[in-house]
């Protein structure tokens, strides 16, 4: 079987700085993966490297996804593909309301896709149903984006996003962070609400406390821009005990 | 609006021909000197006096304002010399190094000339011309018809150079001072050199008799070097009936940092027009400029920021508190030329208006050639806020108290970016007593 | 405007170069000599048959154009125009007098239907998400009266208009028809001698579009006028005077497109509004006129005076301007706030690309007591464009308690182009109340990296953040324009990012 993304050796580079540095990882279908480490690990520039920010200058390795060559492709052809990046610190539009975002994103990758584009009405249906199972106002729809929203509303509002766009795989970078217990399991349950056997996740994180409400299939320390080493959920329990120390030192 | 064929010459532009056709020959510098002053007036000549509908000085429209020319100011006698001594009180006993400029003519015997700092040199301009150095052309202000007839009539002045490095603990106070007589015009030319690293404070008054209606005409050039810090502060205190132009061009270096702070309180008609250049990457510029006007004053304060180079910074604040029939004309432009990338200017521009009679004129212009940068400029106008003074009042604080506290703290955000505690409370005192005499 | 929605969607998707009005209507016209005089003044005067009055105020006009010179001021660059080198006046040669719409020349008829204005009836308008609140906009109406060169073609709803006693005809017309109104009014608010383009546009102006509301009637539908330049080298110079007499509303959209054309072509357009007490005008433009090829070449000089007096007490005049077209656009739609409690308010989208050099703004002129103004202004450059926004706000010594609001907002996208801001602001009293405040700035990377990442392209990243930058004043105009602007908008961005 294809793994639905396949990274193999990957190298990269952000003003003439190396972060990544032949990173390999495997995600199939179905899976949820941990990708845990220090901070300046190479955590962020991994996720950025896979949805194409630009900036990033990839030196070595290949990604595949589903089988096709993923650093080929435009950052807005890998969303329309199925590659989703939750932000750790979403942006803000002044002036663009949330609901004109997620038609106008949802529509463009259907129409990339080949596929009709959904009425006003018919997203309308659909976000609110989103929304409702995310404790999200449906007065904040009308907002423009993100523009004031707190911590926690942003985050929603990224999940919002994800679970409207259906993508294959999704990125969560830092997804706990700037969040309290109740708005880290809101966002928690309309992750899960995602598992499909059909879709994979990593999920990007500094601590242990995220998987405790995301509870991964595979967990791996990132540490100096490779996977240093891999496990099972177990792993995560173990970080939290020991810290990251130890791969730190093992990596340099 | 109309570019227009001038055949007619105002009084005072037929003034200023005479009295450089007849000063020509008696002004130094050799014939290189002469030269320059020639194009100079020519250029005067071509333009006149400035007018409404010229755009950089379409609220000072000296064609109205500036009725005749005045006679070049003569030589100063010993009385004049003693009246000299008393100028420049406002810092009295904050021990600045003064150095005096009386009636347009540096006075080497009643300046502090003792003791210099090593690495500092001090010089009369007109020596520098003798000399004949090429110290007169201007740079950004070179097209401006005023700044030109001070290239053309400029006789005297101060030239100071830092050495790299030098930093001067011992601020140095240019007294320019106009004594009695008969109404004089002068026009003097300064210059300050920062070598690259060198620290320095510059403090500038200018006085003189409130029963004369004199003119002058002064500039400043100043050439702050790479991480060179200046400091300069500027009192415009003339007497109630005189007329002062003022043009100062700031260059700065790379990674320089350049502050300016101006307070204009006396004279009759007003302009200061500042040039400041960020030529150099990473360079920082802080211009504030307050003025506290009462009666029939008319006072312009006329800012071009050019940022040049990639990085630069500046804060433009501006603030006049108007009174009785006075105006206040706030002109400031912001450019950003191509490749200045990553620039950060800032520009706020407020006027108070005590009397329904004060007039606050304010032209904010943003003029930008590059993509990536943040630039903004806010400006205000109106009245003291009722409810403040209400408030105030209702605590027992009669009313003109209360205006005088609403006042102090709106004067007081530009005061406070000086950053000397000793000058920046003289300038408090300056402002106090503004407020005292209102009442 | 719905037709005109469905124009811009055939043509969505052409390049920047294919101008998508740019085609030409080959019919006879009826043109003036070449060049400027007293003949041709009088040439224009007689073929609109007008009254003598008429003649000697444009005479008037012209001789006074004479003496005066071209305005510099404007951050505008551009060669020489000769004024002898232009028509001054061309007509669709007709038939006979046109009464009904089947005889207009079916030529005409398919130049507007390219154009999708709807001549016939109402416009039944289709795919537009009506506001919360807001009627059905499927019932909502369009007179249009549109402008064929220079002369009115055909008006429709005169019948419906006529009933509710709102006169709405080219203004060659009224000026037969209404002489006591036009008399009155006609150079009251831009005088002959105003400035050196509304002289030259007071004697040669062609055609235009005439308005009264009659005391304490609201205008039952929108009027809208479209003008069209077609002829080759011919000048347009219409004139348009609305009034809104006491306590009357009028809402006015206007619409310009011309053909592509290689000579740069002159418009130097007069509008004036006059509302007394109580009333209300609401005046919309989109401008989408011919801004020249990728190199620079061709397109339209706009110069165009436009001001409103707010006459009466507590009258109101709103502009909103959707500027995305002419090679050079140079127009201050201003207020006048004479009458105590009046209120002005300016709403400006000015997109400049290519080698478009827009210099726009208003200005707000506070006569009366409490007099209140509003100025939104959003800039956006791209390409090798110069974009200036240039505003007045003054309040004279008795206009005692005025205030004014001003924000202007600069967007650069791209690092060829340039966008300045010069206001004015003049207080001549304590008791004026002035705020003013204007960002300069480009699209954050960050932003469109989060919108590409959703899956939008470059292209529709930057026309949604773009169409958020200018909300505010996309809000500002009546809804089936706002959705026609906000296309125009993402079309005239397009190519401005690679």
């Amino acid at each position: 079987m294809t793994a639905l993304l396949d990274i193999r050796g990957l190298k990269a580079e952000i003003d003439g700085r190396q972060i990544l540095n032949g990173l390999d990882l495997a995600v199939n279908k179905g899976e949820i993966h941990a990708i845990m480490g220090p901070n300046g690990a190479g955590k962020s520039t991994l996720s950025y490297v896979l949805s194409g920010k630009p900036g990033y200058e990839i030196t070595g390795g290949e990604v595949f996804f589903n089988g096709e060559d993923l650093l080929a492709m435009d950052p807005d052809e890998r969303a329309a593909k199925g590659l989703f990046l939750a932000f750790q610190y979403p942006l803000e539009i002044p002036g663009v309301a949330t609901l004109t975002f997620l038609r106008t994103a949802l529509n463009a990758q259907r129409k990339k896709r080949g596929e009709e584009e959904l009425s006003s009405p018919d997203v309308l249906k659909r976000v609110r149903e989103l929304a409702k199972q995310l404790s999200i106002d449906p007065e904040m729809l009308k907002r423009p984006l993100n523009v004031g929203f707190s911590g926690g509303e942003k985050k929603r509002n990224e999940t919002l996003q994800m679970a409207l766009l259906e993508p294959k795989l999704c990125v969560l970078d830092e997804t706990d962070s700037g969040l309290d217990i109740d708005a880290l399991r809101i966002v928690a349950d309309g992750v899960n609400r995602l598992r499909a056997a059909d879709r994979g996740m990593i999920v990007i994180t500094h601590y242990q406390r995220l998987l405790d409400y995301i509870v991964p299939d595979v967990v791996h320390v990132l540490a100096a821009g490779r996977i240093v080493k891999t496990g099972g959920k177990d792993l995560a329990l173990e970080l939290e005990a020991t810290g990251y120390a130890q791969y730190q030192s093992e990596a340099a | 609006m109309n570019a227009e064929v001038r055949s007619v010459k105002t009084a005072a532009e037929i003034g200023f021909a005479d009295l450089f056709a007849a000063a020509r020959e008696s002004l130094p510098g050799g014939d290189k000197i002469e030269a320059v002053r020639r194009d100079a007036f020519d250029r005067f000549a071509a333009q006149g006096l400035p007018h409404s509908r010229t755009e950089a000085w379409r609220y000072t429209d000296l064609r109205r304002l500036l009725r005749d020319a005045k006679p070049l100011a003569p030589r100063s006698d010993a009385a004049a010399r003693s009246v000299a001594r008393e100028a420049g009180a406002v810092f009295a006993g904050l021990g600045l190094r003064r150095l005096l400029i009386v009636d347009g003519a540096f006075a080497p015997e009643l300046s502090d000339l003792a003791g210099l700092e090593p690495g500092v040199v001090v010089r009369a301009t007109v020596e520098a011309l003798g000399a004949d150095e090429m110290v007169l052309p201007l740079d950004m202000a070179g097209g401006d018809p005023v700044a030109a007839l001070n290239t053309a009539l400029a006789a005297d002045g101060v030239m100071i150079t830092v050495a790299p490095g030098v930093v001067v603990e011992r601020p140095i106070h240019l007294v320019f001072v106009t004594t009695g007589g008969t109404p004089a015009a002068t026009f003097t030319r300064s210059r300050l050199e920062l070598g690259s690293g060198a620290v320095l404070t510059l403090v500038e008054t200018h006085e003189g008799p409130d029963q004369s209606d004199y003119q002058v005409n002064v500039a400043l050039q100043v050439d702050v070097g790479d991480r060179a810090r200046l400091d300069h502060v500027k009192i415009t205190g003339e007497g109630a009936a005189a007329l002062h132009i003022s043009t100062l061009e700031a260059s700065t270096g790379a990674g320089a940092s350049y502050r300016d702070f101006g307070f204009t309180i006396g004279g009759a008609v007003v302009r200061n027009q500042l040039f400041v250049k960020l030529a150099g990457e990473g360079a920082i510029a802080d211009v504030y400029q307050g003025s506290l006007l009462a009666g029939r004053q008319h006072a312009d304060t006329t800012l071009v920021v050019d940022h040049v180079a990639a990085g630069s910074q500046s804060r433009e604040v501006f603030k006049a508190v108007v009174d009785d029939e006075a105006r206040a004309v706030f002109q400031g432009r912001i450019t950003v030329q191509p490749g200045a990338q990553q620039t950060d200017a800032r520009m706020m521009a407020r006027a108070l208006l005590l009397s329904d009679e004060a007039v606050a004129n304010c032209k904010p212009e943003l003029e930008i050639f590059a993509d990536d940068v943040q630039c903004g400029h806010g400006t205000t106008t109106g009245a003291l806020d009722d409810q403040l003074k209400f408030y105030l009042m209702a605590r027992g604080i009669p009313e003109k108290e209360a205006e005088a506290l609403l006042i102090q703290a709106f004067v007081g955000e530009v005061i406070d970016a000086v950053a000397r505690d000793d000058l920046r409370e003289a300038l408090t005192q300056v402002m106090l007593n503004w407020l005292k005499e209102r009442d | 405007m719905a037709a005109v929605q469905e124009t811009i969607e055939q043509v969505r998707g052409i390049d920047v170069d294919q101008y998508r009005y740019g085609f030409e209507t080959l019919i006879e016209s009826d043109k003036a000599p070449k060049g400027l005089s007293e003949e041709t003044v009088k040439f224009i005067s007689e073929k609109k048959n007008e009254p003598a009055w008429m003649l000697q105020w444009r005479l008037e006009a012209y001789r006074r154009w004479l003496t005066m010179t071209e305005p510099t001021w404007a951050r505008v660059d551009y060669p020489r125009i000769d004024f002898q080198d232009l028509y001054y006046y061309a007509a669709p040669k007709p038939k006979k007098t046109v009464s009904s719409l089947d005889e207009i020349d079916p030529e005409i008829l398919k130049t507007y239907e390219k154009l999708g204005i709807p001549l016939r009836e109402v416009a039944m308008l289709e795919g537009v998400e009506p506001k919360p609140g807001e009627e059905d906009p499927a019932r909502r109406k369009i007179a249009v009266d549109a402008v064929f060169d220079s002369v009115s073609v055909a008006t429709t709803f005169k019948a419906e208009l006529k009933k509710a006693g709102v006169i709405f005809m080219p203004i060659s017309e009224a000026i037969r028809e209404h002489p006591e109104l036009v008399q009155k009014y006609l150079g009251s608010v831009v005088p002959t001698s105003d400035n050196f383009y509304a002289t030259l546009n007071s004697a040669v102006f062609s055609d235009g579009s005439f308005v009264y509301v009659p005391p304490g009637v609201r205008c039952p539908m929108e009027l809208s006028t479209y003008f069209r330049i077609n002829e080759r080298n011919t000048g347009q110079f219409e004139r348009t005077l609305i009034i809104a007499d006491k306590g009357a509303y009028v809402s006015y959209l206007e619409g310009c497109t011309a053909p592509q054309r290689d000579e740069n072509q002159l418009h130097a357009a007069v509008v004036e509004l006059v509302a007394l007490d109580d009333a209300e005008i609401k005046y919309s433009t989109v401008q989408n006129w011919y801004p020249g090829n990728s190199e620079g070449k061709g397109g339209i000089y706009n110069f165009v005076t436009k001001r409103g007096d707010c006459r009466g007490a507590n009258s109101k005049i709103s502009w909103t301007q959707v500027e995305t077209g002419s090679a050079i656009t140079w127009k201050y739609p201003s207020c006048i706030l004479r009458g105590d409690n009046s209120r002005g308010e300016f709403y400006s989208i000015a997109i400049s690309n290519g080698y478009q050099q827009v210099d726009s703004g208003t200005k707000m002129i506070h006569l009366g007591k409490n007099t209140t103004s509003r100025i939104i202004s959003k800039g956006i450059a791209a390409g090798k464009s110069q974009n200036t926004y240039r505003g007045l706000v003054t309040a004279h010594r008795k206009a005692l308690g005025a205030r004014n609001f001003t924000a202007c907002d600069s967007l650069l996208i791209g690092d060829k182009c340039g966008a300045h801001t010069v206001p004015y602001i003049e207080a001549k009293n304590s008791s004026a109340t002035f705020e003013h405040e204007a960002t300069t700035s480009k699209i954050s990377e960050d932003v469109l990296f989060y919108c590409i990442q959703r899956g939008l392209s470059q292209e529709e990243a930057v026309g949604l953040v773009v169409n958020g930058f200018v909300k505010d004043v996309l809000q500002q105009l009546p809804m089936e324009f706002a959705v026609e602007a906000q296309k125009l908008i993402s079309i005239s961005l397009e190519g401005s990012v690679g």
